[in-house]
């Protein structure tokens, strides 16, 4: 079964990122199917699993600040700042709809 | 050796430094380094001469050069994970390795080539461009490749370096610095690692810090150490392994490093040879070599038995999903806000997320995103992504069974063949040559067991090929013992590269000086 082009919009969407062309759709099919081989395996009864570490204890420190005061060198890798703020566009616009978007997809 | 030899004063940190810049920059059609730090590579070799002026080095490691993959973070220096995302990042701390390596008195020369944010099997996906196998160049090579025509050079034939830490292996190989830093998620580290002659090591999960490593997946990803010989490899570990608070993935047992003893009696040995491994595609070469390191161990007293792993094949599908999926996750924090591009477009905080990010990533990125997007849908979370945790236990469970059943080690193939030539590679997209190349390798990332390639022969056309050992978890000691041991059975001949010749002539003499320790 392909994907549908509402998926693949859902999926834009989310990720933030395009497909850019037939190939990128085509990547994600090839995808899916490579992984639908896992329905072959058995795993009834069985647990996920998370990490390796699983058997052992997370380790927790001391509620101590030991670090921080960097405010300086983290601003230095920023494009947009305003004093000690990152700035951004304004937050509450949504991406355009499919049909409004620049995208490959609006032609599927 | 070069170690013993600074101590001695036969050769200084800085000569030394220059030496590796300076062969560096012969080498520089490789194109195994992104970022070279000549500044303060030479001010590192400087401190470190006068801690020998007066007695006092830090360590076998002081004033060693080394080379470190571009995903670790090195401050001051740019990192850019060869993605147009991190152009011009210049991190603010080191990574927790590259903090331990500089505090034992190690010199970073520079950061080397990758496959974009470290996906990939053939380093040839960088925005920086390919890395090239040094040994494309090298005597043995030439000498066994047939031009077809007078006027095709050797630079259409040269042959890849294995991935995704291709910069680093080659920087090892080509003798630029004496010991390298990859990543290991899939193979990383011990594919190039095969491909390019040196000693590559995957170091158990929990054993080294990530913090500072930028993440790829971040349940299976590791530093890994390349070095051109086994106890090389162990110093490195020595110096790295321990707890990290700032990793809370690392283990909090004590590690204490250890010096490998010369092992002459492997009666007591067991190897294991998963017959899964003779996986479709392995060349005959290869399982030839393998059979014939099987038999090495058996004739030297070890008990040689089959074992099997039934879920082997598993494994790379298992890993596809998890890692599309963990990586849709990771690569989030990319959006041009903080570091790294971001894009020009400024309506709306979403349209520019997407912008930075289809301006920076490339397409193997993208599409690895994507799918993973897909794989953690609600509808399919269940289906894929527990369903491939489910089998990750399944092949993790195989490794425990086997090591229970008192195998000590296991010993496989690291590649099914030796490297291709750069033409034949890019005929295939990256997801299915990564899916042919990470077979071998893959499942000790996901069981996260220790594991290290050693170079083993030359291929008939004169390329290296290795062979794999896998331990228990956190028995690097165990492992890199038998490792040193079949490395001394082998023999691996030195690369023979014009550039190095011309270089090493003077400082010095024979040609075993190959090692630092």
């Amino acid at each position: 079964q392909k994907v549908s082009v509402e998926v693949l919009d859902h999926l834009e969407h989310l990720a933030l990122v395009d497909f850019r062309d037939s190939e990128g759709v085509e990547r994600l099919q090839k995808a899916i199917e490579f992984a639908d081989q896992l329905h072959e395996v058995n795993t009834d009864g069985v647990e996920p699993l998370d990490s390796v570490l699983e058997d052992r204890c997370l380790y927790l420190r001391e509620d101590d600040v030991t670090e921080g005061n960097c405010t300086k060198e983290l601003l230095e890798n920023a494009r947009e700042k305003v004093e000690e703020y990152f700035v951004a566009p304004p937050g509450n616009i949504p991406l355009p709809k499919l049909e409004e978007r620049d995208t490959f997809l609006q032609g599927s | 050796q070069v170690s013993a030899a600074l101590k001695e004063g036969r050769v200084t940190p800085t000569e030394l430094c220059q030496q590796c810049l300076s062969l560096i920059k012969s080498t520089k059609f490789l194109n195994a380094y992104i970022t070279i730090a000549e500044e303060t590579a030479l001010k590192q070799a400087e401190a470190s001469e006068e801690r020998y002026k007066r007695g006092q080095p830090l360590g076998i490691l002081d004033g060693i050069p080394i080379a470190v993959k571009d995903n670790f973070n090195t401050a001051g220096i740019e990192t850019t994970c060869a993605s147009n995302m991190l152009r011009g990042y210049i991190s603010p701390y080191n990574a927790t390795v590259v903090q331990k390596l500089l505090d034992q008195g190690a010199v970073l020369l520079g950061k080397t080539n990758l496959d974009e944010f470290a996906m990939g099997s053939g380093s040839t996906d960088g925005v920086f461009g390919p890395v090239r196998n040094p040994w494309s160049y090298s005597r043995q090579y030439k000498e066994k490749s047939v031009p077809k025509s007078h006027s095709e050079d050797k630079e259409s034939n040269w042959v890849i370096t294995g991935g995704s830490s291709g910069g680093s292996a080659a920087a090892v190989s080509s003798f630029t610095c004496f010991a390298a830093l990859g990543s290991d998620t899939g193979g990383s580290t011990r594919n190039p690692a095969a491909h390019c002659g040196v000693v590559g090591l995957k170091p158990t999960y929990g054993l080294i810090s990530r913090h500072g490593l930028i993440p790829l997946v971040n349940s299976m990803d590791v530093p890994g150490i390349l070095t051109r010989c086994v106890d090389d490899a162990a110093v490195v570990l020595g110096s790295l392994a321990g707890h990290d608070p700032k990793d809370s993935t690392t283990i909090q047992d004590n590690f204490k490093p250890f010096e490998l003893p010369n092992l002459t009696d492997v009666s007591k040995l067991s190897i294991g040879i998963p017959k899964e491994y003779r996986a479709p595609g392995l060349s005959g070469e290869i399982l030839t070599l393998w059979s014939k390191a099987a038999d090495l161990f058996q004739n030297a007293g070890a008990k040689v038995v089959e074992v099997s792993l039934p879920h082997t094949r598993y494994s790379i599908v298992c890993y596809h999903v998890l890692c599309t999926a963990e990586v849709a996750s990771n690569m989030a924090r990319f959006d041009g806000l903080e570091y790294g591009h971001r894009s020009d477009m400024n309506e709306s905080t979403e349209s520019m997320y997407a912008a930075t990010r289809r301006e920076g990533f490339n397409d193997v990125v993208r599409g690895r995103i994507l799918s993973g997007n897909y794989f953690l849908l609600k509808q399919n979370y269940e289906k894929y992504f527990v369903k491939a945790q489910k089998v990750r236990r399944l092949i993790a469970n195989d490794f425990v069974k086997v090591f229970r059943s008192g195998v000590d080690v296991l010993l496989t193939p690291t590649t099914l063949s030796d490297a291709a030539p750069y033409k034949e590679f890019i005929k295939e997209d990256n997801r299915t040559r990564s899916a042919q190349n990470d077979i071998l390798t893959q499942a000790a990332n996901m069981a996260g067991l220790p594991a290290i390639n050693v170079p083993t022969a030359l291929s008939e056309r004169g390329l290296p090929v290795g062979l794999q050992f896998i331990g228990r978890s956190f028995q690097e000691q165990q492992l890199l013992t038998v490792a040193k041991w079949f490395e001394k059975q082998v023999q691996f001949p030195m690369i023979q590269l014009e550039e190095i010749k011309r270089h090493y002539h003077d400082v010095f003499q024979h040609e075993k000086s190959a090692s630092f320790s």
